[in-house]
């Protein structure tokens, strides 16, 4: 049983870390695509504040444009630690998925810490020092505060897909089943803290046991319920829509805020010529039957006979 | 029965029903004060023989209205293979990579419901929700072209037949594409976005635009050189003679130049201005005049018309347009081009040319906004305020503010000429689409005009009224609008309201303000005496 466990863990954690590595890679491996930014743009030094961007300048392509960095963290922290746009535009959700994302965020602290504390035992690091001290004073509280949250949280919008009459009709199944796995891996989670494992010793023994592919036997069938929980978890989620937690750097950087102009860039001018090559099988009448296959092609011919005939 | 405002489920798309929603007139976002608000009319007998108008009250995408069971899996089957190309990556180069992270990544929360102004306008019709006509979008995408196992479980079901594909069609003309509702999505997901990819499979794929963009609009911008239908001698011609009407009526000798090899710049103008407002022509060419700036128009084919409707529906339209003005730029041999009081020609051709355009045709593009400030704040012509000494509030073309942040350049001129300016709000990056936006603007046909009042004009016209709430009735006020699409839609709110009569409202451009204040022009450039 024990091995199992051992063995679906390290499978998720697999699967994981291959699937958002494919799913990073897809989207880096796509072609060039047109700009498509969308104001305020967080990187554009003070004119972020009202909105405004490098185009407000005459001659911009002279200019320098510094991106903003710091611009850019103002507003990711705030956006990805407390959901500042659902807060803003849909606050009777807030309620209950910023309990969901923070006790989510509170778990992952919980597993890093874990596995900090572990490594750091196996290179001699005793359980007194003042660093493993703090690192087990936090673990305490991040997993239970995080268990909770996570799930009130889900518990909160499962609750608001099945009653709420603007979400119902967008809820599929898949909706449940992931918030209901959420409940049920976070419920054992508690559970194993509340009834065997109140300091986290045995889950951070589990750790250590991990890392070091000391296959022991796990000695809680309620922690060894819960391993296997949280393994099915970590590999369904890059699978789901909830791989936003990780693509959603594409849709900002290099989507929403991806206003990097073509100034004769080699590098860019490089991918147009690719991407004008590509073949058009598009089928309506003036995209088609003119005999012109590549996008250079289509592009640069006039559809309209008048036009032709003047050219001519 | 068609469905009303809170009954609507994804799945009805697809039922056997006349229509498939109704806005009822009562239901409508109250403005502030008397508006008449009339019965939606009747779509004509004739229209609806011939088109799938079976939505809602209006009809606007020309879909053939399948007669035989062949028509109709032809309709589908022709839909599902354009979808298929949307998702490749050689025809759909463009966006396919932002097309495919917004089918991915929705969380379905309707976050972005609220940020719509046709929800809020319709009086909150489940419609209008931007999530609405995604999600069936979403769910054939993934049943038909991802082929997800177990997809309706995971994605919800989806009854897909021609009223599917024809509802899908129209709903996507539901969507002024201003993308405010993705500003306020938490994950980045852009509804706007895929209303516009589904514009693309109808016209790339299955041959079906709208009228006024495609066959009167990009069709004819490529035949004759522009939306207008003159050609580039009769657009010469046309504003000859607002050069010499507009000298003769503002004191200013000035003459616009054209085809001037060696220009510093190559401003385009939106064409329709030539005929609908010769203002906007005749002050640009008297301020960029009076600063003394080297620049030309251009009478080639496309480049005396900075209109590019390829933006709202038609990738393969838009990049033949976008050359086709570079191309006149780079036979001038100007340094750059500047880009006249229209928006979506702004980001047409300043933005998402950018990465269509070879090597040898990126000549600099940009706004005429920088420009004017530059002029104003730094005192390159005279202007005395008090000229404008009027209620003046500005509207902010979502092209030129949320989709290219240029805020302030505008604001800058508008608060050192006008003493009595006041913003509207929410303003700048947060503004409220006119109702014109992605081309309804110069839309009138069926029931269409009843739609831009009722739905799509409802929300700025509430805004334009509470800007001026401390002086409503006939006193004159202006509305600066630097859009020729948005100004289109004005005019016609203004006048099915009778707002120039009853509220004193005149709109306008921001060229003209400038004029309306130069000392060297004869006062009263801005007249509110009916034209
Ligand atoms: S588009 Fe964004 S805001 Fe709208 S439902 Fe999807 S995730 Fe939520
Ligand atoms: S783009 Fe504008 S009109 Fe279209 S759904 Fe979004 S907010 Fe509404």
């Amino acid at each position: 049983m024990s091995i199992f466990v051992y063995l679906t863990i390290y499978a998720s954690l697999i699967i994981f870390f291959v699937t958002v590595m494919y799913k990073i890679t897809d989207y880096l491996k796509k072609p060039l695509h047109v700009r498509w930014e969308l104001y305020p743009v967080a990187h554009e030094g003070k004119k972020t504040s009202y909105g405004g961007g490098y185009l407000e300048e005459t001659d911009w392509w002279d200019k320098p444009r510094p991106k903003s960095r710091l611009g850019e963290l103002k507003v990711m922290i705030p956006e990805i630690l407390f959901l500042k746009a659902v807060w803003e535009n849909n606050r009777k959700l807030w309620y209950a998925s910023f309990p969901f994302h923070f006790g989510l965020y509170l778990c992952t602290m919980f597993m890093a810490l874990l596995g900090f504390a572990s490594i750091g035992m196996l290179l001699g690091l005793s359980k007194g020092s003042l660093i493993l001290s703090v690192v087990f004073a936090i673990t305490n509280l991040c997993g239970p505060a995080g268990f909770i949250l996570s799930i009130a949280g889900a518990a909160g919008l499962f609750y608001k897909r099945l009653t709420d009459p603007t979400l119902k009709d967008y809820s599929t199944f898949e909706h449940f089943f992931n918030l209901g796995l959420f409940i049920v891996t976070m419920t054992f989670a508690l559970l194993t803290w509340l009834l065997v494992d109140p300091n986290f010793n045995v889950s951070r023994q589990f750790a250590t046991n991990l890392i070091s592919f000391n296959l022991v036997p796990i000695g809680s069938s309620l922690l060894s319920i819960q391993m296997v929980l949280i393994a099915i978890l970590l590999a369904y989620i890059p699978l789901t829509h909830m791989s936003h937690f990780f693509m959603k750097y594409f849709l900002y950087h290099d989507i929403r805020w991806g206003d990097a102009p073509n100034i004769d860039s080699p590098s860019t001018n490089a991918k147009i010529g690719i991407v004008l090559n590509y073949p058009v099988t598009w089928a309506a009448p003036h995209i088609a039957g003119h005999g012109k296959s590549t996008w250079a092609e289509v592009a640069t011919f006039n559809p309209t006979a008048d036009a032709e005939e003047k050219k001519e | 029965m068609s469905k009303t405002k809170d009954s609507l489920k994804i799945n009805d798309v697809s039922k056997d029903t006349e229509k498939l929603a109704s806005v009822d007139p009562e239901d409508l976002m109250p403005l502030p004060g008397e508006f008449e608000e009339g019965p939606w009319g009747e779509i004509p007998a004739e229209t609806r023989e011939k088109y799938a108008c079976i939505l809602d009250d209006t009809c606007i995408l020309p879909i053939p209205l399948p007669k035989t069971k062949a028509e109709e899996d032809d309709l589908v089957r022709k839909f599902l293979s354009g979808m298929e190309k949307l998702f490749s990556k050689e025809n759909n180069w463009t966006f396919e990579p932002m097309l495919e992270t917004s089918m991915e990544h929705c969380a379905k929360c309707n976050t972005c419901a609220e940020a719509c102004h046709l929800y809020e306008a319709s009086g909150r019709h489940d419609m209008y929700r931007p999530l609405y006509r995604s999600e069936i979008f979403r769910r054939i995408y993934k049943k038909y072209i991802k082929k997800e196992s177990l997809s309706d479980w995971r994605n919800g079901p989806i009854d897909l037949n021609w009223r599917t594909v024809a509802r899908l069609g129209e709903l996507a003309y539901r969507c002024n594409i201003c993308r405010r509702c993705a500003q306020t999505c938490p994950i980045g997901v852009d509804n706007a976005l895929i209303a516009r990819e589904i514009r693309k499979i109808f016209s790339q794929e299955m041959g079906i635009a709208t009228p006024e963009l495609h066959d009167k609009g990009s069709m004819l911008q490529l035949k004759v050189g522009s939306s207008t239908s003159m050609n580039g001698l009769v657009a010469k011609d046309n504003v000859q003679f607002i050069d010499e009407e507009f000298s003769e009526e503002t004191g200013y000798e000035f003459s616009t130049p054209w085809d001037v090899e060696g220009a510093d710049i190559l401003l385009i103008h939106n064409a329709g201005e030539i005929l609908a407002w010769p203002e906007n022509i005749a002050a640009f060419s008297i301020i960029f005049q009076a600063a003394g700036l080297s620049y030309t128009l251009s009478s080639d084919l496309a480049a005396y018309d900075s209109i590019n409707y390829g933006v709202f529906y038609d990738d393969v339209q838009f990049a033949r347009t976008a050359i086709l003005q570079a191309q006149a730029a780079k036979k001038l041999g100007v340094k750059k081009i500047i880009l006249g009081e229209c928006g979506h020609a702004h980001k047409a051709l300043t933005v998402i040319a950018d990465r269509v355009l070879p090597p040898g045709l990126q000549i600099p593009r940009e706004s005429y906004l920088p420009t004017l400030r530059d002029i104003v704040l730094k005192d390159k012509i005279k202007l005395d305020p008090t000229r404008n000494n009027f209620p003046v509030t500005l509207h902010d073309p979502c092209n030129l503010t949320r989709l290219m942040g240029i805020i302030k350049p505008q604001r800058d001129i508008i608060k050192k000429i006008c003493p009595q300016f006041r913003e509207m709000h929410p303003h700048g990056p947060f503004n409220y689409c006119c109702g014109g936006g992605s081309g309804y603007a110069i839309m009138s046909r069926n029931t269409i005009p009843e739609w831009r009042a009722k739905i799509s004009g409802r929300k700025k016209l509430e805004q334009i009224c509470n800007a001026f709430s401390e002086c409503r009735g006939p006193e004159e006020k202006y509305v600066a609008a630097p859009c020729s699409n948005c100004k289109g839609q004005l005019r016609d709110m203004f006048e099915r309201y009778g707002l120039l009569e009853k509220e004193g409202l005149k709109y306008g451009g921001l060229v003209e303000l400038v004029v309306n204040a130069m000392v060297d022009v004869k006062p009263g450039f801005i007249s509110w005496e009916e034209e």
